[in-house]
């Protein structure tokens, strides 16, 4: 690592200014206040607000629902890491192995990246819409009603593949550069090592894969925790009462709908938390991990 | 004893490229055979079908008496080293070499045995619980070597093995892969672009081109003797002299109106000819020697262990090798070009007459 040294303090801190100032101004000042409101009791018309101390913060951990969110949105990250991860693995393995029209093929693939997840939250409402959802319809023919928006678990159903959907293509372009990355010849000398594709796949190719893998565990995680909002939004809207929902989500419901700004503030506090100590495990575990080169 | 036969081995490639044409010999039991030529000429194409990688067109192969055309690779009872290692980066040097063998399902104990004793042969020991990325070029290649070894396999693959080694390491790997074959008398197949690897390890070797062959024969008969204008041009540094002549079959050969020597063959073709002879086999003679050359030196380039001198003969360019023990010559100089030394090539098809 390069190191420059200054003779005064004056240069340095001109240079970083800018760079501090946004991040005072549009996260650390947010950030802040948010943290002091979640101490407070606020007037719903803004007249006035009252300290209550950890008032806000022992309501929610008492409140049911807020209990019921968090191990709704634990499912919800789980479901959702495991199946675009899992999915966009073995369409991976397979691109990787596609000798004709290659580009083509990757390219039909990726499409789906482009599709803003408040539209995949729309495209989902189709697809599983109660009167002629080709879903709905097609589920029908198993002789299942599904009830996109009435049933909870219905609605979790369509929240999940709605998200895997949106996110299989960034995972799936991380993978298949990952498996790019991956020495022919090094393929080849397993080839002579061990017959079983399958299990070389497994000794050779995953492993090699780890980091990648890795990298996209928190990537996926972070998505399915914050980047899911606009999808929800579309699938719950106006009826968020009993419907499955992400702790985000709820902070949104909360504070605007239910215009109980100190009890969402100490949600995304409780949120902010939950990033950082996420952002200290990757850390953490990327120290520790073998570069392989 | 045949080992490993090819029979009319092709290889076209989806997109109609012929990278090797119809192509046959045989490798004898513990031979050491170098595949050697241009970049392109179709010997890791050659190599990789013999491994398994890479599939054969038309043709037969076979390794120790079993036709292994439509067999796995893992099954083909060979071990290959790879030109950048292609080593595991995730598994220690242990692992590496012990992965093919837990595949075969061979005892633990068995498999601790054959690791040991090829890294002590290869002084790894110490480096058994390293990873590839800790050690250096020369450890990793050792490492790929070993990892060849303790298959204990019926062919031996080398894919341009010491190509991304120094040059000092590099003769010193060659030496050891070569000590290492001669003990173990495992039967090796050696691709190179490089022509000292191949004068120096082969038993006999295979020079191709084009996807063709030009020549197969041990490195004195390759070198002295070469089939073609080819080989004689791709092997040795500086390469042989190809002097443009004229010869009518009545015994002599004109390099030009005026110069002619006695002919080496006694070919039955009249017309073009190329004469060949190695820089070393030509010397300096008296001016009075019956069949001295007026040779026109230009210059001289200084090689330590000898000199080379670059000139003319006649109208075509003529490079002399001699001993640093001898003067340069000055003045006019002569040069005799010695008959046994010399050799005769028809110069429109590049074939030796």
């Amino acid at each position: 690592m390069k190191r420059a040294s200054f003779n005064q303090l004056g240069l340095p801190v001109w240079l970083l200014l800018p760079q501090l100032v946004i991040i005072g101004v549009f996260f650390y000042w947010p950030a802040a206040h948010a943290v002091r409101s979640s101490f407070y009791l606020e007037d719903p018309f803004g007249f006035g607000s009252t300290f209550v101390g950890w008032d806000n913060y022992a309501g929610l951990l008492a409140s049911a629902q807020y209990v019921k969110v968090a191990v709704f949105t634990l499912g919800f990250t789980f479901l959702v890491t495991f199946f675009s991860l899992s999915i966009a693995l073995v369409l991976a393995v397979k691109a990787d192995k596609v000798i004709r029209g290659t580009r083509t093929y990757r390219t039909l693939l990726m499409w789906v990246y482009a599709v803003a997840p408040p539209v995949a939250g729309f495209l989902g409402v189709m697809v599983f819409y109660q009167g002629n959802g080709p879903m709905t319809e097609f589920l029908a023919l198993f002789g299942y009603e599904f009830r996109l928006g009435v049933n909870y678990y219905d609605t979790a159903a369509a929240m999940v593949a709605v998200a895997t959907w949106n996110h299989i293509p960034v995972n799936f372009i991380f993978f298949l550069s990952g498996l790019q990355s991956i020495p022919q010849s090094v393929k080849e000398a397993a080839m002579i090592d061990n017959r079983s594709g399958t299990r070389r796949f497994w000794d050779i190719t995953f492993p090699l894969l780890a980091p990648t893998a890795f990298f996209l565990l928190i990537i996926n995680i972070t998505y399915a925790l914050f980047d899911t909002f606009g999808m929800i939004d579309a699938l719950v809207k106006g009826e968020p009462g009993n419907n499955p929902m992400t702790l985000v989500y709820k902070v949104y419901v909360d504070g605007f709908r239910g215009n109980d700004l100190g009890g969402s503030s100490a949600q995304s506090v409780i949120l902010m938390v939950l990033v950082l100590v996420l952002t200290v495990f990757q850390f953490r575990v990327m120290d520790r991990r073998i570069h392989y080169t | 004893m045949v080992h490993v036969a090819l029979k009319s081995i092709s290889k076209v490639y989806p997109n109609g490229v012929r990278a090797v044409h119809p192509t046959s010999f045989d490798i004898q039991q513990g031979e050491f055979i170098v595949l050697v030529g241009p970049s392109g000429c179709g010997k890791s194409t050659l190599l990789r079908m013999i491994a398994g990688l890479e599939e054969i067109t038309e043709g037969e192969l076979s390794i120790a008496g079993r036709v292994v055309n439509d067999i796995d690779p893992a099954e083909r009872d060979i071990a290959m080293v790879f030109q950048n290692y292609a080593l595991y980066p995730h598994m220690t040097v242990y692992n590496n070499m012990a992965y093919g063998l837990r595949n075969r399902g061979m005892a633990k104990a068995d498999i601790d045995a054959a690791v040991s004793t090829a890294a002590t042969m290869l002084n790894l020991t110490e480096f058994l619980t390293r990873r590839p990325s800790q050690l250096s070029g020369g450890q990793r290649q050792r490492v790929a070597m070993g990892r060849a070894i303790v298959r204990n396999p019926a062919l031996f693959l080398f894919d341009e093995p010491l190509s991304n080694l120094d040059a000092k390491l590099r003769g010193q790997m060659r030496i050891e892969i070569k000590a290492l074959q001669r003990r173990l008398g495992v039967t090796s197949v050696y691709v190179t672009h490089d022509q000292v690897e191949a004068m120096t390890m082969a038993d006999r070797i295979i020079v191709l081109n084009g996807g063709r062959i030009e020549q197969i024969g041990t490195p004195a008969e390759v070198y002295h003797q070469p089939a073609s204008t080819f080989v004689a041009s791709f092997m040795g540094a500086p390469p042989m002299n190809l002097l443009p002549a004229h010869y009518n079959g009545n015994g002599r050969v004109h390099l030009s109106e005026t110069i002619h020597i006695e002919a080496p063959v006694s070919a039955d073709y009249s017309g073009q000819v190329k004469l060949g002879v190695r820089p070393e086999n030509v010397g300096i003679v008296d001016s009075s020697h019956p069949d001295a050359l007026r040779f026109d030196l230009e210059f001289v380039e200084e090689l330590g262990a000898g000199r080379l001198l670059h000139g003319k003969l006649g109208d075509s360019g003529l490079i002399v090798h001699i001993p640093h023990t001898d003067p340069i010559p000055g003045g006019e100089v002569y040069v005799g070009l010695p008959k046994s030394a010399l050799v005769m090539f028809n110069h429109e098809t590049g074939m030796r007459l």
